[in-house]
């Protein structure tokens, strides 16, 4: 089965983020296909390089960023949401005149559409959130 | 992508205080040019969303409630309310502002998109869609 996921809550404050990962993960496992992850409303939070948690915490960024890298995975975050939460990418950062970009690797900055293409192309929808 | 689903956007919050409300409504307009069958559902604190005589001048946050009246222009013509939550919030159909569309099946004609349906159609409503974002 095609599952299209949605995470729309920030990290650390709640757990959907993890939670997320965590089925994400299995699901691929399961030898289903995870074709994109979409970070919305707080959630695009998880996307920032710059988080440094406690070393005996979990990093969530860097989770994603590794099962991204390990399994091709398409992780969207959403540009309006992104943008007046501070999360910019190079190419934004240099648009909007910033003198810093912190999009983490493996995530990419993208529009509304692509959570929109997911829902057609997947054959389910699952959002993690409040 | 020709395929055509059924797009249900769920609205369960107040339309400030959070920002779900306004997030869900801007997906709302980006989704509509992708041509599905789409339809609100507002439930629980959602239903404050729709109601008339929105003022946020004293928490200086923009009234984005007006918005939900330029729907009819993306094709976004189904809007439904439960009547319980209204009930439980001391609220009527008459509290709500008037949303309408131009039926171009019927001449144009002006109708009303939003209508006011029972806990019990809104879980068949729910029931009978392909993809369901929840806010």
């Amino acid at each position: 089965m095609k599952f299209g996921v949605v995470v729309s809550e920030g990290p650390y404050t709640h757990q959907a983020a993890d939670t997320a990962y965590h089925f994400v993960k299995a699901a691929l496992d399961k030898g289903h296909e995870v074709p994109r992850v979409f970070f919305y409303h707080d959630g695009v939070n998880v996307s920032t390089r710059l988080s440094v948690p406690p070393q005996d915490e979990r990093h969530i960024q860097k989770n994603w960023t590794e099962l991204a890298k390990k399994k091709g995975l398409d992780l969207v975050v959403c540009i309006a949401a992104a943008q007046r939460r501070g999360l910019l990418d190079a190419n934004e950062a240099q648009r909007q005149g910033k003198d810093a970009d912190n999009i983490a690797e493996g995530f990419r900055i993208s529009g509304l559409g692509q959570l929109i293409e997911m829902g057609i192309q997947t054959d389910r929808m699952v959002m993690f959130g409040d | 992508m020709s395929e055509t689903k059924k797009f249900l956007y769920v609205n369960r919050k107040a339309p400030y205080g959070t920002i779900y409300a306004l997030e869900s409504l801007e997906v709302v307009l980006i989704g509509a040019a992708f041509d599905q069958d789409v339809t609100l559902a507002f439930l629980d604190d959602g239903v404050f969303q729709l109601t008339k005589g929105q003022d946020t001048g004293g928490i200086g946050v923009k009234n984005f409630s007006p918005t939900f009246r330029a729907l009819g222009d993306y094709e976004v013509t189904k809007l439904y309310v439960e009547q319980e939550s209204l009930e439980e919030r001391g609220l009527a159909a008459e509290d709500l502002q008037a949303v309408t569309y131009e039926d171009e099946d019927d001449d144009w004609a002006e109708k009303p998109s939003i209508h006011i349906v029972s806990r019990a159609e809104m879980a068949d409503i729910m029931a009978d869609q392909d993809v369901v974002l929840s806010f």
